[in-house]
């Protein structure tokens, strides 16, 4: 697990840890669609990230978004699945970003809290192996095709990352 | 209150920032600072609006969100289309902030009065490779159907290119009045409105602008036409002047 801090947002450090081959997508599901309080995590499915800055960008949105009471979902961890969507749809976001049962490279965020506790609760739920947050492991993970339909640009091109982050900026105006 | 004194307006989160928020330039419309964004290795531009007092805030409010959509709007359909122009990183139109990638150099403005400052020892060709460049970068903006709205030489950077400064590309920059799917009238003025503040910002150099709208005529297929329309652009620019 990795502890992140944004630029501008040192109060709110982010704990993330990227797994792969996880066992219990389900089981992980179910805690979310219950409200489940000790599981208040953005849990993310990693087969459609570009990149850390895809990822951080979007957190950067929707911390702001929540300090500017401007949340869209229910708290700080759905709006951060809202923020990756390219568009207004709450639960189509949750579709396209959020974890299904078949996931199984999984990037699990929590803003704020104590990180020790944080990566304890995750070790113990996650049935699967923790590996570094990059670039290069998220290129491994990623479904071109699916990242291509959701933002309708070539993953591979070099404007990729610059188109999708502009687009996650333009949501909403 | 004159917008260059008083302490300077940053809306949150940057007002509690121990992130470092250098001050760059402040102009009527809108503050620069240099900073960093999403990671501490990824330098930005942030560009904030601060509200304007003098404003309705009804109004206000409406041209800030305008100007900043404008912008980050036109920089996306750039970077799309692939006219190299700061990336958009982040934005809010309600607080007036947008974050862009940071562009390392100086403007052209800067570079043709260091290079007049030099005594032009590097030459004519020299200016004229540059003015060429400028001439292409517009035209290739042009040919995508964004028209700039404030082209000048400041809202220009030749990008840094290891240590020769001066050397390396175009990038364009300050979109808050750009427009999109626009009209060959539009283009002509966008170029009217580049001559006029070139004239005025380097009076010694005016005699090369037509390096500019050579090197435009070659860059894209209706160029020569945009061309012809600022014949007619300039002369109701006289009369204008005649009259006023
Ligand atoms: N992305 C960038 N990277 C590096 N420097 C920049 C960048 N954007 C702006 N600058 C610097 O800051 C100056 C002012 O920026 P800009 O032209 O965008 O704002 P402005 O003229 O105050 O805005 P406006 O005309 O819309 O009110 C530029 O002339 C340039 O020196
Ligand atoms: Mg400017």
């Amino acid at each position: 697990m990795e502890v992140i801090t944004l630029p501008h947002l040192e109060q709110h450090p982010l704990s993330v840890c990227l797994f792969r081959n996880v066992q219990n997508a389900a089981f992980l599901r179910q805690q979310l669609l219950q409200a489940n309080h000790d599981f208040e995590y953005a849990f993310l499915d990693a087969s459609v990230l570009l990149s850390r800055t895809h990822v951080l960008a979007a957190c950067f949105r929707a911390i702001t978004d929540v300090l500017h009471a401007r949340l869209k979902s229910h708290n700080v961890h759905s709006e951060i699945v809202f923020a990756l969507s390219p568009n207004n749809n709450i639960a189509d976001s949750f579709r396209r970003f959020g974890i299904s049962d078949q996931s199984t490279n999984i990037l699990a965020i929590k803003v704020g809290g104590d990180a020790s506790q944080i990566e304890a609760h995750l070790m113990q739920h996650v049935q699967g192996t923790p590996v570094l947050f990059t670039d290069a492991t998220l290129q491994t993970m990623r479904d071109p095709a699916r990242i291509r339909k959701i933002y309708r640009v070539d993953v591979a091109s070099k404007e990729a990352e610059a188109f999708i982050l502009g687009t996650m900026a333009l949501k909403g105006s | 209150m004159s917008p260059d004194s008083g302490t300077p307006y940053l809306p949150a989160p940057f007002t509690t920032s121990p992130t470092p928020l250098t001050l760059i330039t402040r102009g009527a419309e809108a503050a620069l600072y240099k900073t960093t964004f999403l990671t501490p290795h990824q330098p930005c531009a942030l560009k904030i609006r601060p509200p304007k007092p003098w404003r309705h805030p009804t109004l206000d409010a409406r041209l800030t969100r305008q100007r900043i959509l404008a912008e980050a709007r036109a920089l996306v359909k750039c970077g799309r289309e692939g006219v190299r122009v700061p990336q958009v990183l982040g934005m809010s139109w309600e607080e007036g902030w947008v974050a862009l990638e940071w562009i390392a150099g100086r403007t052209v403005k800067d570079v043709i009065w260091g290079w007049r400052a030099e005594g032009a020892e590097k030459g004519d060709a020299w200016l004229r490779g540059l003015l060429g460049k400028v001439g292409r970068a517009v035209g290739l903006l042009h040919s995508i159907g964004v028209v700039h709205g404030d082209l000048t030489s400041s809202n220009m950077i030749v990008e840094e290119q290891g240590s020769t400064a001066g050397e390396g590309e175009i990038v364009l920059i300050d979109f808050g009045l750009a427009t999109q799917a626009v009209q060959e009238e539009d283009r002509a003025v966008d170029l009217y409105v580049l001559e006029r503040a070139f004239g005025s910002t380097h009076p010694r150099e005016e005699a090369l602008f037509g390096v500019v709208l050579e090197a435009y005529a070659g860059s894209y297929k209706g160029a020569k036409a945009t061309l012809k329309r600022l014949e007619d652009v300039r002369m109701r620019g006289r009369k204008k002047s005649m009259i006023g």
